[in-house]
């Protein structure tokens, strides 16, 4: 089932990426419409651990977190969804029973993908059949980059089986693909083989999530979605950590696929310190105050 | 999950409590705010609400008369005589000023002229204060610029510039007429006489030797009277292509030198090989830029065949993005079109493009009741033959033709009157080289648009003008080189 997918079937401007992400990054955004966007990023967050050091009572604070973010101001939303290792899935599982609140785990030898493909399907299986309801896996950079786009689209499709009902997402941790025009055509791979969503990066490789392989993953899957029909979400991840950044990228999603992705079952953030951020912005343009660090939980 | 439905922005306004204006503005001359003779006043409107500003004195003959004489006479006491490095230090000194007080600038820019805050203050000004930056290194240099030659400067220079970049166009216009040693009467558009005045204002705190600069204002009457008078020895002019035309009708035979911006219809030609998405981008700011008040605009868009279905639709799903409304919001792309006037041209080609068959799109915005206002336009269906596609608009309306060969694009490129700029979007460097050397115009800029540089000359062929300004072919039209 090999894709037959042409090398830089769609290029990419770097110098004028750029330029179109600083114009949107230029964007005012005051008073109501920022009231409503720190409570929309906020509702997109995949809070995320991912560290060799994480243990079951790590997993459930952050749990905790997740839908008790702010208590001494209501009505804020829970955020979507923890993001874990695999080993981790029962726990997140349980802690988060009730809440709404989804369990993402990575999988498939995050982050490195290193492994062969009857390892990573075992390992996806794994965490879907321990209630994982959606699964991050990475794809094979190695083969990517050395030109065998067949290998990496039938993985990205194999995973996508063993997945289930789990949602999908797509890893294409672009700070190994390095150029736009490699985060465009990695992108089309993921959708054509069967994502959900594609995602940035792992978190683990510098630079992660930058502004311009953002704007062309969704341009991607703008093009995509008038191709197809089909919506795809998207995941940028790792780098994210102020409201500022967030508030951004919201418009990058207004301005390039529409009001309809500004939800978090089409768009959302890896992060593990923008939450506090966001709240600490909603107390300010609520109370007119900036509060110190010490009055939002750091679990 | 809580879901927000609909995300929009709110106002964000740029606050107009820091700008100072008058309510009245008089002429400039020998460094004095003096009132017109006759005492004759206009209003300056903003386009945006059709309020009026403030005031402005009408030049007559006597006024014209009055500022070439002072022009004249700084000329000939002070400022051919002044080492070249102290005149330098006047330029740099209103560059500065003009730094410091950028923001009252784009502000009053916009109320007067109704192009976006985002444009005025990222665009106009800050490229104003790079052209007297780089023309104040220049006037102490000019040894270097004219090697084995001596740039003696002309006297006298009148100086006519349009409303659509006005206080940017003042700064092309004074900075290397100063920096060279001449003396100049500079006549801003009447419907955007106030950066110009307030430019006057930071002239004269600049302390720059009373004379050297005038500055006056009115319609095409004061013009007239600047472009006859007998003791100016160059005009420079950006414009209209009729009025050019005057203008090199009325100076042949008198010795005047002249210099010409004029109109244009620029082509702007995607290739299948193009990066599509920042291709699409380049035609919007290549046409939209300044509601297409631009000389320049890529207002001709040629796109190859096969990805034309691909950039028409992509397009105009990005036309639906663009903000039009208060030109004082700082998300508004789109302002106001400048004049009553100009609204009515651009709307009478509209009708015209109808009537010869074009296919309109319109993005679907609502437009402010008060004010002057068009929305983005674009037009398919339409062939070199359609007036449209020949006539320039100097409005947010582009016309698509596609085509097949690059032969075949060069050779519509260049079936204009005009050839002032043009845009080619292609991944290949040969092919970027080989239109870039066939098409004449001026500028062709590459997997770019509207990009401009103080150091870089600018300038048209054909009906888009004589001469050019910026860089030193810039400085050789203000110097005789003996």
């Amino acid at each position: 089932m090999a894709l037959e997918i042409q090398q830089y079937t769609h290029l990419i401007d770097q110098v004028n990426a750029q330029e179109r992400v600083a114009r949107l990054f230029s964007r005012s955004i005051k008073k109501e419409s920022k009231m409503q966007a720190l409570h929309l990023a906020l509702s997109m967050i995949d809070l995320t651990t991912l560290e060799g050091k994480d243990s079951e009572g790590k997993v459930k604070q952050l749990c905790y977190k997740a839908s008790h973010l702010h208590d001494k101001y209501p009505g804020l939303p829970n955020v979507a969804a923890i993001c874990v290792y695999p080993n981790m899935v029962p726990i997140a599982k349980k802690s988060l029973d009730g809440t709404g609140i989804n369990v993402a785990s990575v999988a498939t030898a995050f982050p490195s993908g290193m492994a062969d493909i009857k390892a990573k399907l075992e390992e996806v299986k794994s965490v879907v059949d321990a209630g994982a309801d959606e699964v991050d896996m990475v794809i094979s950079r190695g083969k990517f980059l050395s030109g065998n786009y067949g290998y990496v689209s039938d993985e990205i499709s194999q995973v996508k089986e063993a997945c289930g009902k789990a949602h999908l997402k797509v890893i294409l941790e672009t700070g190994e693909l390095v150029t736009l025009d490699n985060v465009r055509l990695a992108s089309d791979i993921a959708m054509e083989a069967g994502a959900d969503f594609i995602k940035t990066s792992t978190g683990k490789i510098s630079p992660a999530a930058t502004p311009p392989v953002v704007l062309t993953m969704l341009e991607a899957v703008r093009d995509f979605q008038t191709k197809t029909g089909k919506k795809i979400g998207m995941k940028p991840a790792g780098g994210i950590g102020t409201a500022k950044q967030a508030i951004q990228y919201l418009v990058m999603i207004k301005e390039t696929l529409g009001s309809e992705w500004l939800s978090p079952d089409l768009f959302r953030f890896g992060a593990s310190s923008l939450a506090n951020d966001i709240l600490m912005q909603i107390m300010k343009q609520t109370t007119g105050q900036y509060q110190s660090k010490d009055y939002f939980s750091i679990d | 999950m809580k879901k927000v439905k609909t995300w929009e922005y709110s106002p964000a306004p740029e606050s107009t409590d820091h700008i100072q204006l008058k309510d009245k503005y008089d002429l400039f001359i020998n460094g004095e705010f003096v009132p017109s003779s006759d005492g004759k006043y206009f209003d300056t409107i903003n386009p945006s609400n059709e309020k009026k500003i403030a005031e402005v004195a009408q030049a007559g003959k006597a006024d014209v008369e009055k500022a070439v004489a002072s022009a004249r006479k700084a000329y000939d006491k002070t400022w051919s005589k002044m080492p070249a490095k102290e005149r330098g230090k006047y330029i740099f000194r209103i560059a500065r000023l003009l730094q410091e007080r950028a923001r009252e600038f784009s502000v009053i820019e916009t109320l007067d002229g109704g192009k976006p805050i985002r444009e005025s203050r990222d665009v106009d000004v800050p490229l104003a204060a790079a052209h007297f930056f780089y023309h104040a290194g220049w006037a102490d240099k000019l040894e270097y610029a004219f090697p084995g030659r001596t740039a003696k400067p002309l006297g006298v220079v009148g100086q006519i510039i349009p409303w659509n970049f006005p206080l940017l166009m003042a700064a092309w216009k004074l900075a290397p007429a100063l920096a060279t040693g001449n003396t100049v009467v500079l006549k801003p558009a009447e419907t955007t006489p106030l950066t110009a005045m307030k430019l006057a204002e930071i002239i004269q705190e600049a302390d720059l030797p009373p004379g050297v600069v005038n500055i006056i204002n009115g319609a095409g009457e004061t013009g007239r009277h600047l472009v006859n008078h007998g003791d100016i020895n160059k005009i420079a002019f950006t414009g209209s292509t009729d009025v050019g035309k005057y203008i090199m009708e009325s100076v042949a035979g008198s010795g005047k030198k002249y210099t010409l911006e004029l109109g244009g219809k620029a082509a702007n030609i995607i290739f299948e090989d193009a990066a599509i998405d920042q291709a699409v981008e380049g035609i919007i700011n290549a046409i939209f830029f300044n509601q297409g008040h631009v000389c320049c605009a890529g207002s001709r868009l040629y796109v190859q065949e096969g990805v034309a279905e691909e950039v028409i639709a992509k397009l105009q799903k990005r036309m639906d993005t663009l903000i039009v409304g208060d030109p004082l919001d700082k998300n508004t792309d789109i302002g106001a079109i400048n004049s009553k006037m100009q609204l009515d041209k651009i709307k009478e080609y509209v009708k015209l493009g109808k009537n010869e068959g074009g296919t309109l799109y319109q993005t679907s915005c609502s437009l402010p009741k008060k004010g002057y206002w068009f929305a983005p336009t674009i037009f398919t269906d339409v062939s070199q033959s359609n007036r449209i596609v020949q006539e320039e608009i100097f409005g947010p309306v582009l016309a698509i033709q596609t085509f097949r060969t690059v032969d075949e694009v060069i050779a519509k490129a260049n079936n204009s009157p005009y050839g002032l700029s043009g845009g080619v979007w292609t991944d290949k460097g040969s092919k970027i080289y080989k239109v870039s050397q066939d098409i004449r115009a001026g500028v062709i800029w590459a997997n770019t648009f509207n990009k401009f540089d103080p150091a870089s000359p600018f300038g048209g062929y054909k009906e888009s003008g004589v001469g050019s300004e910026g860089g030193i072919e810039g400085l050789s039209g203000y110097v005789n080189l003996v």
